[in-house]
């Protein structure tokens, strides 16, 4: 099995540690993972705003750059960076035949890493151990789009000494949404406010998600309500409780 | 509503106008009074999580909700491909039964119509069921100002389209248009009518509301509905509703208006089956609402029941423009208002931040297509794009989708404002360059030490640091930590 990996911008640029926890992981199931370098960002703030032009160009990119390699699947850590390139890219190359081609091709190979592990691996238990109470936010795209749902439960429930409970209003928007955080900061934080009431309701110790951009918006919500609740990332769990 | 004064600025929220964040101010300028409101979020969030448990209740009790969804979905699709000849047909049915017809092209049209009507009949009084048709057109102030020389007195006879007439409030969602309003700020305004302090009870407020509303049911000279649903085939107009006034307004007065969207036709009789068990459902929690009327034509000969006289007037007002277009499957709505109890921006918001009589994710839709984009710029942008509504939505319609593309329609139509433009090119040149990438993710390194002292920063870094702590960038990027070796 040969992957190659796609690693959101953000995800390159802040928590790289993410990216190094899903190598290790794929690694640890024998994959060979390969990073095609010349990646940079799949498009979609520009998409988000409405600049479909800048975001084809830099689309077409992703697909040149993805193209050149070989691979039975490329997997990102990231539920809305795949949805990006799966369902977004058809959308915007609709009216390209060309692009639209290629990006339905590759599209059907791009694989949320849960996803992956559950559906194209057919693992659920990593022998992954951490302690602590968590709750998981499922990234709106993963959740509508994708419609991956069990795949990270499935996967947490097999991590020794982790108790994965449920929490109020789970299905709602974390309230980041690309660029909606700052062009409209207001909502986008009482809309964190939400989630981070019912997170303290629910008495978890940690949140997990599968996307880091919902988790930057979060946590940077938490720490600044003062709340030091611990912030991981789907890969990072699975990475834990195991020698490098 | 635009004529509220803005709320005095702090000087750092200014900065949020600057790059990114320009031209979204209008929502934005609500919105944060809003959210800052706590007596308006405990209503929103009384209704929408009582709406929302309802919905999934009953649907989730519907094994065939799912069908009836893609059924709908499709009946509205050949509906708009050959609207002009469904259209056609349904006002050739109305005319048949002795009804009379008519096409506005605009809401002056309608309010022309219906303001020359009243003049010949003498009319004094009108009573109106709740009708977001003629919340659009304003028809209210339009007749009262166009028409004052007849001294109308129009009275809204839905409980809460009522109270918000008498506080001089417009609705602030589509099926629960004073959602906004508590117990307390109800029985101010209804005492207030009364001239007497009423007491905080739902029985007192009722049973005034009722004697008032009486008065008024049984001297209308004229009654006005809108329309959930106009059949073509038959020509019958579908009201659908869960208090009894819209029958007394369609069956005491003479004369009955109904006011209605060209996009609310279906081509048969027997497709209501699939929408009403639809609407009831996804608006109110319900099987079916407790009154569903249709109404074909006037009283017919030896017909108990009915007005003497039938006028439907078919409004188009800016909806026939998005016929054929990437915009046409916002004309499938059916008003339930599901997509606004979902939301998690309205949850936060109410309907008034968004400053136009729809609210909510079709309200950001639609506003823009009926009015231009330029007079609701900022509504496209009112979204975190979670997909809720779509999801929600039982007509099946992509919100989220069409918000996407009315951002593009901005950009494309120069609308997105310079800074944006300008941000944008910068992310395109530098993303399809992975050299540019990594100079300017090195650069952003260096430059985050100034970052981290504890002063204001301007434009989209400052919207973020107003509120949340911005994470650092790490010290190695993946890409090197790959090279490195992992
Ligand atoms: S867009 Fe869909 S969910 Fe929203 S009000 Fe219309 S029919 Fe209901």
């Amino acid at each position: 099995m040969r992957v190659a990996l796609f690693v959101p911008c953000y995800v390159d640029q802040i928590n790289p540690e993410v990216g190094v926890s899903v190598v290790r992981v794929l690694r640890r199931l024998g994959v060979d993972v390969t990073y095609p370098e010349g990646q940079t960002c799949c498009g979609q703030p520009a998409f988000n705003s409405g600049f479909f032009d800048e975001a084809r160009s830099v689309g077409r990119r992703f697909l040149d750059v993805f193209e050149r390699e070989r691979f039975d699947y490329i997997v990102c850590p990231s539920g809305s960076c795949t949805t990006m390139v799966s369902h977004y890219y058809p959308f915007i190359f609709k009216d390209l035949p060309d692009e639209r081609e290629r990006s339905e091709t590759l599209g059907q190979r791009v694989r949320e890493f849960s996803d992956f592990l559950v559906n194209v691996m057919g693992v659920k238990d990593l022998g992954a151990r951490l302690e602590g109470r968590a709750v998981f936010h499922t990234g709106c795209h993963q959740r509508r789009e994708l419609g991956v749902l069990e795949e990270p439960r499935e996967l947490l429930a097999s991590v020794d000494e982790l108790e994965l409970v449920g929490w109020e209003n789970e299905e709602l928007c974390c309230g980041f949404g690309g660029t909606f955080a700052v062009k409209m900061p207001d909502v986008s934080t009482a809309m964190a406010d939400e989630k981070i009431k019912a997170l303290q309701k629910s008495g978890a110790d940690t949140l997990i998600s599968g996307d880091s951009s919902c988790l930057m918006h979060l946590k940077g919500r938490l720490r600044r309500t003062g709340h030091d609740t611990r912030v991981l990332h789907l890969a990072q769990v699975l990475d834990s409780g195991k020698a490098g | 509503m635009e004529t509220e004064k803005p709320a005095r600025r702090r000087e750092t929220e200014d900065r949020r106008n600057e790059g990114i964040a320009s031209g979204v101010e209008g929502f934005n300028e609500r919105a944060r009074r809003a959210v800052n409101d706590q007596q308006l979020h405990d209503s929103i969030e009384l209704f929408t999580h009582k709406s929302v448990a309802g919905r999934n209740a009953v649907l989730n009790a519907l094994p065939e909700a799912p069908e009836l969804r893609e059924r709908a979905y499709r009946i509205k699709q050949e509906t708009m491909a050959n609207l002009d000849r469904y259209l056609e047909q349904m006002a050739d049915a109305v005319e048949a039964r002795g009804g009379n017809v008519f096409f506005a092209t605009d809401g002056e049209d309608a309010v022309r119509y219906i303001g020359d009507l009243a003049r010949e009949k003498g009319a004094k009084v009108i009573t109106k069921s709740k009708s977001m048709a003629t919340e659009e057109i304003e028809l209210n102030r339009r007749l009262e100002e166009d028409y004052s020389d007849l001294g109308l007195e129009i009275v809204e006879t839905d409980l809460g389209e009522w109270i918000a007439q008498l506080a001089g409030d417009t609705p602030s969602h589509i099926v629960g248009p004073i959602l906004h309003m508590n117990r307390k700020r109800i029985t101010e305004v209804l005492s207030r009518t009364a001239g007497e302090e009423l007491p905080p009870d739902v029985e007192a407020l009722g049973s005034f509301a009722r004697r008032r509303l009486r008065e008024k049911f049984v001297t209308a000279d004229i009654g006005i509905t809108g329309a959930n649903f106009g059949v073509a085939e038959t020509g019958t107009v579908a009201t659908i509703t869960n208090e009894g006034n819209a029958r007394l307004v369609t069956s005491v007065p003479p004369v009955h208006v109904v006011v209605m969207g060209i996009e609310k036709l279906v081509p048969r009789f027997t497709d209501l089956s699939v929408f009403v068990r639809l609407l009831a459902r996804s608006g109110t929690g319900q099987k079916l609402t407790v009154y569903t009327n249709f109404i074909t034509g006037p009283r017919g000969e030896g017909e108990l029941d009915g007005a003497e006289e039938f006028h439907l007037i078919l409004m188009d007002n800016g909806r026939s423009k998005l016929l054929g277009t990437e915009f046409e499957e916002a004309l499938y709505c059916i008003r339930c208002g599901a997509c606004l109890n979902v939301c998690p921006v309205y949850r936060q918001t109410g309907g008034h931040a968004y400053g136009s009589t729809y609210s909510g994710p079709i309200g950001a839709v639609i506003t823009p297509l009926l009015k231009g984009q330029g007079e609701a710029k900022d509504l496209p942008h009112a979204s975190s794009l979670c997909g809720a509504c779509w999801e929600a939505c039982p007509v099946g319609i992509p919100l989220h989708d069409l918000l996407l593309k009315l951002r593009n329609q901005q950009v494309e139509e120069g609308l997105a404002g310079k800074a944006q433009e300008i941000a944008f090119k910068g992310f395109e040149s530098t993303m399809k360059r992975p050299v540019l990438y990594r100079i300017s993710s090195r650069a952003g390194r260096l430059a985050q030490k100034p970052l981290k002292k504890d002063r204001p920063l301007p434009g989209p870094l400052g919207a973020w640091t107003g509120s949340r702590d911005l994470p650092p960038l790490a010290e190695k990027s993946f890409r090197e930590l790959w090279k490195e070796g992992i």
